[in-house]
């Protein structure tokens, strides 16, 4: 089977790809459109540090197939702290000293900021339980869940 | 993951046609959340497959419909977190939704579906017990027309089931809700997300009219057996007889004996032996309060 061509809106900018059927989103995004910010953790969508906001859902990237992307709206970390600045959800993960190595954080903050726009004002149980598919391994959650609450406040949900 | 073809069909009919016009090898597709894995570790489970065929936006299989009289559609390719979100569910099929709800993170309730994790077969499927004591039913579509099955007649073993090559699973068909009754599932993890189930427990408790005695009764068990199974020892116990504590503790004792377990990584055979008769009780409890308040 020949490379398929599909087309999707990434962080607002449309992009043509042509891609294999067994190339994930993740593979698509960091390798053809050269997006890095998105991690590829354990490549079997435990950990979610490639976690993307794909049709207003979160998703794992790695185990999403990336023609399952065509037509798109998919929206990435870059999408939602750019070259113009920190978003709150970054700002208030600086300031909590969540970031340990940040390997995870990009996921962590997609994910954040998933919740966050389904429950302005999160509980730390709630908090928690969004935050399940994103794991940290320098352990650094309590600080995590903290910067998230913080964000919450900053952002007057 | 090594190559494979892939089809993205726009109807149930054109999907079953794909699986003829390519003949054996292909496998439907939803959500992604076992089957990509599986690629990407090789498909040692199954031989890895010449060409998928995606299921997850077909019409057919994307009802969640409450029918009068019938009962609820649910399609197999409605995701965990649709489920859970559902209020039809949440009202009238609760163990469902607590099913769903406990299914790997956020990310994975938002891409997977029931009709795969029924279809993926693991002993451990966290929607398979509450489908089973809800009464489902599953429509299979597929070369030879149209087959509706009990769940129970489902599943086959670890992974497999009756689906043949070119059958598709598009929806399950639920019953409505018995007057007084109520359904409950709770599963055991060392994490409460991001895990399997060592056990996971179903039960449905419809009371008579006096809300004295048990009516009708249905115990399901997950990961202590080679397929999700109905307790149907445990059941006989309770129906007709008062909904004592006494009673719902004789039942869960039944249903230790039922269970065949496996020592694996999540637990010993003894160990889910235990856990069966001590989380029977909590489940069918869970129900009977649940029926009570209605």
């Amino acid at each position: 089977m020949p490379k398929q061509l599909i087309r999707l809106v990434v962080n607002g900018e449309g992009h043509e790809v042509a891609v294999e059927p067994w190339w994930s989103l993740l593979h698509v995004v960091r390798e053809v459109i050269g997006l890095t910010g998105s991690k590829e953790g354990c490549g079997t969508g435990d950990c979610g540090a490639c976690s993307m906001i794909v049709n207003g859902r979160l998703v794992t990237s790695c185990i999403f197939l990336a023609l399952e992307a065509d037509g798109a709206q998919v929206t990435t970390i870059e999408g939602i702290g750019g070259d113009k600045g920190l978003h709150p959800i970054q700002q208030a993960f600086v300031e909590e000293g969540a970031v340990q190595c940040g390997y995870c954080i990009p996921g962590m903050i997609v994910a954040a900021y998933d919740l966050l726009r389904q429950n302005p004002r999160p509980t730390l149980e709630e908090i928690r339980y969004a935050l399940a598919g994103n794991l940290c391994r320098c352990t650094g959650y309590t600080k995590i869940y903290q910067a998230v609450l913080r964000a919450a406040e900053m952002m007057g949900g | 993951m090594r190559p494979f073809s892939y089809f993205i069909p726009a109807s149930l009919q054109e999907a079953l046609a794909i699986f003829q016009r390519e003949g054996e090898g292909g496998r439907p597709i939803a959500g992604g959340t076992d089957l990509v894995v599986q690629l990407k570790e090789g498909g040692h489970k199954f031989p890895y497959p010449r060409y998928l065929v995606s299921v997850r936006r077909l019409p057919e299989l994307r009802r969640l419909e409450w029918v009068e009289g019938e009962g609820l559609r649910l399609g197999a390719a409605v995701t965990m977190a649709e489920i859970e979100a559902s209020p039809i569910v949440r009202e009238r099929y609760l163990a469902l939704a607590e099913g769903a709800r406990v299914v790997g993170s956020r990310q994975t309730a938002n891409m997977a579906t029931v009709g795969g994790n029924l279809c993926n077969a693991a002993p451990s499927a966290d929607t398979a017990p509450p489908l089973l004591v809800l009464g489902a039913k599953a429509r299979i579509l597929g070369p030879r027309g149209e087959r509706l099955l009990p769940l129970e007649e489902f599943f086959l073993g670890p992974g497999r089931t009756v689906l043949e090559h070119g059958e598709v699973l598009v929806e399950v068909l639920l019953p409505p809700p018995l007057p007084r009754s109520a359904s409950a599932y709770r599963r055991h993890t060392p994490r409460q997300c991001m895990d399997i189930a060592v056990v996971g427990v179903a039960a449905f408790l419809a009371l008579d009219e006096a809300g004295e005695k048990i009516a009708e009764a249905r115990i399901a068990l997950g990961a202590v057996a080679p397929t999700p199974i109905r307790a149907h020892r445990a059941e006989a116990l309770l129906v007709g007889r008062p909904a004592s504590p006494e009673v719902l503790g004789e039942a869960a004792l039944m249903a230790r004996e039922e269970a065949s377990p496996i020592s694996d990584v999540r637990g010993s055979a003894q160990f889910r032996r235990y856990l069966v008769g001590v989380m029977t009780e909590a489940v069918l409890e869970e129900a009977l309060s649940r029926a009570r308040g209605r």
